[in-house]
């Protein structure tokens, strides 16, 4: 493989009914820092692929895309991995790409690693950082055993290098209203046409998420296996609306129905998220939780076991008993 | 009607474990001692939705693995759970494989034993995580593929007493897309998916006599070049522990005092404790 003939880094971009995951302006920034530490000239590209997608180019653009290949088909209006696969195989074979990113959303995660099984090239998957190395070469950091141990990953002699990453783990992306951009429409006809049907999307269905979305909120209450109860999962939820802030949780308290759901799960199988205050209340602190909220602001922790494993990765530390001590805070933040 | 159905399934470290693994500062490798093997726990959910398959319409299921020689214990705790046989892939020369070669072996090994109208395995393993397997295991084996599956409905063709579709829910954020998939095809299931089923001690006992094949590079028909380290696009590099550690003031006093403590630490930290009305927070 002729490995210099494969230039530029894109951004597959994710957008379901007419919304862009978030991740997607995400990952723009991260481009544009790579294309830096490369001192490319090519343009960051983003793709973007679906139907009745006019309107959605400018906001790539806008959060850092220099192109946008906007790709319109009315087959592409839910995600099919046969045929989004089939479409961008074609256009990566056509332009190669030298780095490819997708978030390591669900779509992400089987559409990155499908490419790379067609294109036979390497996949780093849901890392939580890629950059250039001192030598010049794209180097993406991928966590093991629940995020224990970080690793580094190359993908020397394939192209185009491949990774997925997880979605607010990047930081808050830069928006400039100003930025100049080209859109180019891409057309998929040939490429669709050696789609079988083999795997057909019949329909779509979101749930409306309540309140403000966890990887948004200033300030995140958890709640872990500790609290107990039903009803002491109460005074999380409490203490969160009185804040403005939202409810997180542990796999504990999704498998024992006191969460709202798998939706509100922070860590390396749930979301990443950096609020300016992360209040845990009875949570451990497994490494598998820590990785999502490491980033976070001020890290406040209240638990009864005075060695519990989240005080070393606490700024402030309660030994308490949740469940006695939110009642308190609670009536106190009332009064004030 | 009956179905040739495989499931992949992985031995991992146990996850409950996983807080105590280090790095040997200086060889610089993973050190996991004394952390016990387990079957990666969604891959049960995978086992289950191929006997439950294989219960409403009939056929067999066979386990598949491409592990170290002892990942015949997982296979045999598999044939104790239900599936019919078992084939472990194992040789020096599939190992240091990423996913892309992983996936390759697997596709050939399951080749080898014939032609599968489904296979299943879990959306990740717990120890990589990086759930990239099923998805690439398809292209090997040129079937339609979903991920991330939380229902299934097999669409039963009367007339042709045969299933060759089906209907399936793949769970993305907040939510889930509905496909018709036509077999054959792989899916990845979620644990969401279905409950799996105790052992029993019968099944254990039945486990012993059910055929277990073990085959070595020589036993599949593989291209020496895609399988291993070398088949392996991506390259390991430095491995490290992420920093978590911070300075930890503790609060003392009595509650009251501690909640006190705690609404300066807020303000401080720009929270505004006023704005808030208490009818917000009322129940």
């Amino acid at each position: 493989m002729d490995i210099g003939a494969w230039k530029g880094i894109w951004v597959i971009a994710e957008q379901i009914e007419g919304t862009i995951n978030s991740v997607s302006f995400e990952l723009l920034g991260k481009a544009k820092q790579l294309k830096e530490q490369l001192k490319s000239s090519e343009p960051v590209t983003a793709v973007l692929l679906g139907s009745d997608i006019q309107g959605l180019a400018d906001e790539l653009g806008q959060y850092g895309a220099e192109e946008v290949i906007v790709i319109e088909h009315e087959k592409l209006a839910i995600f099919e991995n046969d045929t989004y696969a089939a479409v961008l195989n074609d256009l990566i074979q056509e332009r190669k790409p030298e780095i490819v990113l997708m978030g390591a959303t669900a779509i992400g995660q089987d559409l990155a690693p499908m490419l790379g099984g067609i294109l036979k090239t390497g996949v780093a998957a849901h890392c939580v950082d890629v950059n250039i190395n001192e030598e010049g070469k794209f180097v993406a950091v991928v966590p093991a055993f629940g995020g224990k141990v970080l690793g580094d990953i190359f993908c020397p002699d394939h192209r185009p290098q491949m990774a997925t990453l997880k979605p607010g783990i990047l930081g808050e992306p830069v928006l400039d209203k100003n930025a100049v951009f080209k859109v180019t429409a891409y057309n998929a006809e040939e490429s669709l046409k050696k789609v079988t049907g083999r795997v057909k999307a019949v329909g779509i269905y979101k749930n409306e998420i309540q309140g403000i979305p966890l990887e948004k909120a200033e300030v995140v209450v958890v709640g872990g296996w500790g609290i107990g109860s039903k009803e002491n999962w109460s005074y999380i939820e409490e203490l969160a609306t009185l804040l403005g802030g939202a409810v997180g949780c542990t796999r504990p308290a999704v498998d024992e129905n006191w969460a709202e759901g798998e939706h509100q799960m922070i860590g390396t199988s749930g979301k990443s998220v950096r609020p300016k205050v992360y209040i845990g209340a009875a949570v451990s602190g497994s490494t598998h939780h820590l990785c999502g909220m490491k980033d976070s602001g001020l890290v406040i922790s209240i638990n009864t076991d005075e060695n519990a494993p989240i005080f070393d990765s606490s700024d402030v530390c309660i030994v308490a008993d949740a469940a006695k001590f939110l009642p308190k805070l609670i009536e106190r933040i009332k009064q004030a | 009607m009956s179905l040739k159905i495989a499931v992949c399934i992985k031995p991992v470290p146990d996850p409950d474990y996983y807080d105590q693994i280090t790095i040997d500062p200086v060889r610089k490798t993973i050190t996991r001692a004394g952390i016990p093997t387990i079957i990666n726990p969604v891959d049960k959910n995978a086992l289950e939705a191929a006997l439950q398959i294989k219960e409403q319409v009939g056929g067999t299921v066979t386990v598949i693995t491409m592990a170290p020689p002892n990942g015949e214990e997982s296979l045999r705790e598999m044939l104790a759970m239900g599936a019919d046989e078992a084939c472990l892939l194992t040789d020096r020369a599939f190992g240091g494989a990423d996913t892309l070669a992983t996936s390759y072996t697997l596709a050939q090994g399951l080749k080898k034993l014939g032609n599968f109208d489904l296979v299943f395995t879990g959306t990740e393993s717990a120890d990589g995580a990086t759930s990239q397997v099923p998805s690439q295991l398809a292209e090997w084996l040129g079937m339609a593929h979903l991920w991330n599956v939380s229902e299934i409905k097999l669409k039963e063709d009367q007339a042709e007493d045969k299933v060759q579709e089906l209907q399936a829910k793949m769970k993305i954020e907040n939510g889930y897309i509905e496909y018709e998939v036509k077999l054959p095809a792989v899916l990845a299931v979620s644990r969401d998916l279905n409950t799996p089923r105790f052992t029993s001690i019968m099944g254990v006992m039945k486990a012993k006599k059910k055929p277990l094949t073990v085959f070595t590079v020589n036993d599949v028909d593989v291209d020496r070049t895609l399988i291993g380290l070398d088949g392996s696009p991506t390259k390991a590099g430095a491995v490290f522990t992420p920093s978590l550690s911070r300075k930890g003031e503790r609060l003392t006093g009595d509650l009251d005092e501690v909640v006190e403590q705690l609404l300066q630490k807020l303000r401080a930290a720009g929270i505004n404790l006023e704005i808030k009305s208490s009818s917000q927070g009322g129940r």
